[in-house]
């Protein structure tokens, strides 16, 4: 009898925490539901009561006369990343190829905690960092604020550094190294077997590192705020200021009200949608990889 | 045979475009961490000067923005945002290796998720924070709806490396408890997860990193009140958003600077602090 009563009670023991782990599974797919459920339930209104075309399309940023158009927004939060791509993948690419292929082992021990460092580094410090440093070398060169597209497009192209550095590297080290000593016994030098076949072997994880850098810097909110000046209208050079989509959810949401907060909202929406598009290729691109 | 710089000389002056690729390369690694060092010298430089001890008095006033509290609400934030993310990370984990079954489709949809979750901006958390704990719950601004925003934001990081760690356990592990007698929980609480915590560890302290480094989720989850606050549902500012603060306000800049200081030894530590685990971990 008593054998029996324990054996249930065992097999409850199971079953309850089964469930409980079932549970904490779960807890990701309802993250994510929420996020969209919340956003969308209140962005959505918004963009159908401003209208989609006037909301996506307009130029003017006005919500103190009810002018609610992104148009210059999404231009902004599309320049400076690309901005931040011309600077950081360059840079990004050339480093991973060194530290995987031809960094002295000494080295490397010092180099790739910096790496990892710079990973770590909260973007309220790039921010500041960007702000006194940055923006009075702007300043200096070209004059004006230094407030601009280009000082955020440096600043950002230097965020994503190091996950395309990081990624992309291990993207290069899994190529069989067979590859490479090929190359080196037709007689091409280390540098041209590196970058003319194991580079090309790496493309797609290194895409794939290119995106999540897209990813970052388009979801970069306080290092941007900071130093990209905030204008709201579509920029004309790259010495003009820029407001990005998350900028623009930072500097108002405070203290927006009605409309003007589901607008707000809304451009989260938009924002959401981008990224949502980036992780889809991310994935896809991740499984044509595997 | 060893190559001599002679050799390598000689190579160069038959390939320039070698030597070029070398140059534009070892160019490219000096500024990535140049770049890292000088940002580290140029805020230890500025803010190690205005450190003083009026700025980590408990009380923060209009004249004395002491940052002591934002410290300490930082390590209370950051304990109640791994109370909750831990065990939800460690379990989703635990299902995902230990119980589910190959091509389950709720594997599938959890592991799309984690990797949604972990590409979607903090900003975005925050506006979401906003609108469910604050507006919805009626919670304002707390540290509880800032604490369970942040919770959301760092789970796909504990989930993923635990979820690395539980699978490198070898399944002799799991033959020889249950061999012994052992029922499936008990394998997983006194086998399983004790020899997957280095890896486990390792991925909290990857999370801590970021909770301290947050501002944008914060900002309007938990607000920017500098006390240290009374209970779960009062207002409380992190270091991060102390800092952001301080240069909003744009008239203390010397506070900005030593509390940035204070910010990047905190994120130095933890960097630290998990290179330490996870050099344990690969040693074993």
């Amino acid at each position: 009898m008593d054998k029996v009563s324990k054996a249930s009670s065992g097999k409850f023991k199971e079953t309850f925490m089964y469930i409980l782990f079932l549970i904490a599974a779960c807890a990701s797919i309802l993250s994510v539901a929420l996020i969209c459920i919340f956003l969308f339930q209140r962005g959505i209104p918004a963009i159908a009561e401003i209208g989609a075309g006037e909301f996506l399309g307009g130029t003017r940023w006005k919500p103190l006369q009810n002018l609610f158009g992104i148009f210059p927004m999404i231009i902004g939060s599309i320049y400076v990343t690309a901005g931040a791509i011309i600077v950081g993948v360059p840079i990004g690419i050339l480093s991973a190829v060194f530290l995987a292929k031809f960094c002295p082992p000494k080295l490397y021990g010092i180099i790739k905690p910096a790496v990892d460092l710079m990973a770590g580094i909260p973007s309220i410090v790039y921010g500041f960092f960007g702000l006194v440093v940055i923006v009075p070398i702007m300043q200096n060169l070209f004059g004006g604020s230094g407030k601009n597209m280009l000082t955020a497009s440096i600043l950002l192209g230097i965020m994503i550094l190091p996950t395309i550095i990081n990624v992309s590297e291990s993207a290069l080290r899994a190529v069989p190294e067979q590859y490479y000593e090929g190359s080196l016994a037709l007689g091409a030098t280390p540098e041209r077997s590196a970058f003319a076949v194991v580079l090309p072997a790496a493309k797609s994880g290194v895409l794939a590192g290119v995106i999540l850098g897209v990813g970052r810097a388009i979801g970069e909110t306080m290092a941007v705020v900071m130093i990209a000046g905030n204008q709201a209208v579509v920029p004309d050079s790259l010495l003009d200021g820029v407001r990005t989509m998350t900028a623009n959810i930072v500097l108002e949401m405070g203290y927006a009200s009605d409309l003007h907060q589901d607008a707000l909202i809304a451009t989260g929406v938009v924002l959401l949608v981008f990224i949502l598009i980036i992780n889809l290729c991310f994935s896809l691109l991740k499984r044509k990889e595997s | 045979m060893k190559v001599t710089l002679k050799d390598k000389l000689s190579t160069y002056k038959q390939h320039p475009f070698s030597l070029f690729l070398m140059i534009v390369m070892v160019l490219a690694m000096v500024f990535t961490v140049g770049i890292t060092l000088s940002l580290i010298v140029y805020i230890v430089y500025k803010g190690v000067p205005n450190l003083s001890p009026e700025l980590f008095e408990l009380k923060f006033t209009a004249e004395n923005q002491s940052m002591l509290p934002s410290i300490i609400n930082t390590v209370i934030m950051t304990v109640i945002t791994l109370v909750i993310a831990v065990p939800l990370g460690i379990g989703a984990a635990v299902y995902l290796t230990e119980y589910a079954k190959r091509g389950n489709k709720l594997v599938k949809v959890a592991r799309i998720t984690a990797e949604t979750l972990s590409g979607i901006p903090s900003i975005v958390f925050g506006l979401f924070g906003f609108l469910m704990f604050n507006i919805a719950l009626h919670w304002g601004y707390s540290l509880i709806s800032g604490a369970i925003t942040l919770a959301m934001m760092v789970l796909p990081t504990i989930m993923r490396t635990s979820e690395e760690a539980l699978l490198a356990v070898p399944d002799s592990y799991r033959e020889g408890s249950f061999g012994l007698g052992a029922g499936k929980v008990r394998t997983i609480f006194s086998i399983i997860i004790p020899s997957a915590m280095p890896g486990i560890l390792s991925g909290i302290i990857l999370s801590i990193g970021r909770i301290v480094g947050e501002t944008a989720a914060l900002i309007f989850t938990a607000g920017t009140y500098g006390q240290i606050p009374e209970n779960l549902f009062s207002s409380a500012r992190t270091l991060s958003v102390h800092v952001y603060a301080l240069l909003n306000e744009g008239l203390y800049m010397d506070k900005a600077y030593a509390t940035a200081f204070v910010l990047l030894v905190l994120v130095v530590l933890i960097n630290l602090l998990s290179k330490y685990v996870g050099n344990k971990l690969t040693k074993k």
